[in-house]
């Protein structure tokens, strides 16, 4: 059969990813004179919030493809496997955009400001019993340590679970061999899945995004980032299948599928709302004044609107526009709804990180979501490229043909 | 309930009963149902047969259960006996929602166990019939209805050229049935079509 298994990158799309990487790049260098030269050393905090909040955020929701892959991998899924190596693709650039995040994150640890994290200024937290309690986990070594642990992990386990699935592209598997490579492929994702539960579902949040409120705490926390980054993940995933389906690519791809992706968003929507409103709802009953501190500046203050705003986009509309079995095998509906989603996780981040920093007024510009462009931009170079380089349908995996014939 | 005439064709393979039911929509005769063992996949698209309006009910009890205990609790706390719980206000919204959340579940849930037996025609001393024990073991069984002006012998011929391994006429009475099955009235036997 003649299968177009190959993708060739069209040429609009490359202008338009450089195009993208270059507004990034123009609103890094604005953002860079306007606040990151600055003599002040809250506006030369605002930058790098700026630049933290978006490498993170498109850190962790590239990186969910790749537990996306495990998750299914491991629950012996065969659905995702005509559209396989798309998750693949989206899970190369863990790499790049993980060394910019590495850079971001060690440039705020060690740059000399504090105003991001508190606990990095050895005399404030001398003085600070709650700190110096935390410094055993809070503390410049193990950060960076972690950070460097978790970024190289999260890449070369990833490389691993690509290389697996490529190594039999020109080798039919007997029924043994097959039985075998499956088992191979559950052993190295619940690898995958160990790591990933000892990171993005713990450590990570606390160390990059929750320790920006060093004194704050909430159990829920990380679970609450996953959630809302492997929502954006899944959006970002159907994106990229939705467009190669748009240009005559992905064949055994079809509407149940879409279905089945749309269910994912709809159902992590929900369950991202669940784990906001567990967070909220046990800070809001006790009314502690040391957990309240957190929600102050955004249901009280000045992000009050964004506050909403996050809910109306990621939970009410979600909730809505996708309950219908319709939309979510209507191709501009989902597309539509991907991009909501992307964006309202977004705001998501921005809500985290920017109130810590900046309590009494929101510093939002228009350059803030140019430099998410930028990220935007990156990951689409970068999944093409990865996307041209293999064919686009795992050819000889055992589960394809229960992948083809799937019905909802 | 009206007593109809249906031509009952019975199948041994689920991959025979997909064609047929395809040949059979396509020649203009009307399926009244396709009874199988087990459920399949796709049957519904290749029957024809709408979506279910099950979810919309589902949806609107949901509805109907969230305003139910916003809005009584609204009145039991602000108005009926205002209660001072920790200083919380007497609208204390986020409180409520586990109860919302609890009452949409309720109703939705209740409401289209409900409905769903309504539509199947299912209830207490309601008896169902059925036009070949087998469709629950091992046979997939299609009924076609027949009115006054169905050439039967045609539609039987029809119905074996499409692969239905015996054909039966029979007469029902539709719809609900109440009663004790060794009181049922016998309508017609069924007349084995011997081809």
């Amino acid at each position: 059969m003649a299968i177009r298994d190959q993708f060739v990158i069209p040429k609009r799309y490359n202008t338009f990813s450089l195009l993208l990487m270059g507004v990034g790049i123009v609103s890094v260098l604005i953002l860079l004179f306007t606040h990151g030269l600055s003599a002040d050393e809250h506006d030369r905090a605002r930058f790098w919030a700026s630049l933290l909040q978006n490498s993170v955020y498109f850190l962790l929701v590239v990186n969910s493809a790749m537990f996306f892959i495990c998750a299914t991998t491991l629950a012996w899924g065969g659905w995702q496997m005509s559209f396989r190596r798309v998750t693949e693709a989206i899970s190369t650039c863990v790499p790049v955009i993980g060394l910019i995040s590495l850079v971001v994150l060690l440039a705020i640890v060690f740059g000399g400001d504090h105003t991001i994290y508190h606990w990095t200024d050895a005399h404030h937290v001398a003085e600070d019993e709650v700190l110096s309690a935390k410094s055993g986990f809070l503390n410049k070594p193990f950060f960076a340590i972690w950070t460097i642990i978790t970024i190289v992990g999260w890449w070369l386990l990833g490389r691993k679970m690509r290389h697996l699935s490529r190594e039999i592209d020109n080798q039919p598997l007997s029924v043994a061999e097959g039985k075998r490579y499956i088992f191979k492929n559950t052993v190295w994702a619940a690898i995958y899945s160990v790591l990933f539960a000892l990171t993005v579902l713990s450590s990570i949040p606390w160390f990059w995004l929750m320790s920006i409120d060093a004194h704050w705490y909430s159990t829920m926390y990380s679970w609450y980032t996953f959630a809302s980054s492997f929502v954006a993940g899944i959006a970002l995933i159907t994106l990229f299948v939705v467009y190669l389906k748009n240009n005559g690519y992905l064949e055994y791809t079809s509407r149940e599928h879409l279905h089945d992706l749309g269910k994912f968003m709809f159902a992590f929507s929900i369950f991202w709302t669940y784990l906001w409103y567990s967070q909220f709802m046990l800070i809001w009953y006790a009314n502690i004044p040391e957990e309240t501190v957190y929600f102050q500046p955004r249901m009280k203050g000045v992000y009050r609107g964004i506050f909403l705003l996050n809910l109306v986009i990621n939970f009410l509309a979600p909730l809505f526009i996708l309950m219908k079995r319709g939309s979510k095998r209507n191709y501009g509906t989902i597309t539509m709804m991907a991009v909501l989603i992307i964006f309202g996780h977004w705001l998501d981040f921005y809500q985290m990180v920017f109130p810590g920093i900046s309590p009494e007024h929101v510093p939002f510009m228009l350059v803030d979501m140019g430099i998410g462009l930028g990220f935007v931009g990156v990951i689409m170079f970068v999944t093409a490229r990865s996307l041209a380089k293999h064919p686009l349908i795992a050819r000889n995996h055992p589960f394809l043909k229960e992948s083809i014939i799937h019905h909802t | 309930m009206p007593v109809k005439k249906f031509i009952v064709g019975s199948f041994y393979d689920e991959q025979v009963l997909f064609p047929a039911v395809k040949a059979v929509r396509k020649s203009g005769y009307k399926i009244h149902d396709v009874y199988t063992p087990f459920p399949i996949h796709g049957l519904d698209t290749a029957m024809g047969l709408r979506d279910t309006s099950l979810h919309t009910a589902g949806f609107i009890y949901g509805i109907t259960g969230t305003t139910t205990a916003f809005s009584f609790i609204t009145w039991a706390f602000t108005t009926d006996w205002p209660l001072n719980i920790g200083g919380k206000p007497f609208f204390a919204l986020p409180a409520w929602i586990p109860i919302m959340f609890e009452l949409t579940v309720l109703f939705a849930a209740v409401g289209m166990v409900l409905t769903f037996c309504y539509l199947c025609q299912l209830a207490p001393f309601v008896k169902k019939d059925h036009f070949n024990l087998r469709s629950t073991d091992d046979t997939f069984v299609m009924a076609i209805e027949a009115n006054s002006k169905t050439n039967v012998e045609e539609a039987i011929q029809f119905l074996q050229s499409v692969g239905a391994q015996d054909v039966v006429v029979t007469e029902k009475e539709t719809g609900w049935w109440i009663g004790r099955y060794d009181q049922k009235k016998q309508l017609a036997t069924n007349q084995p079509h011997i081809a």
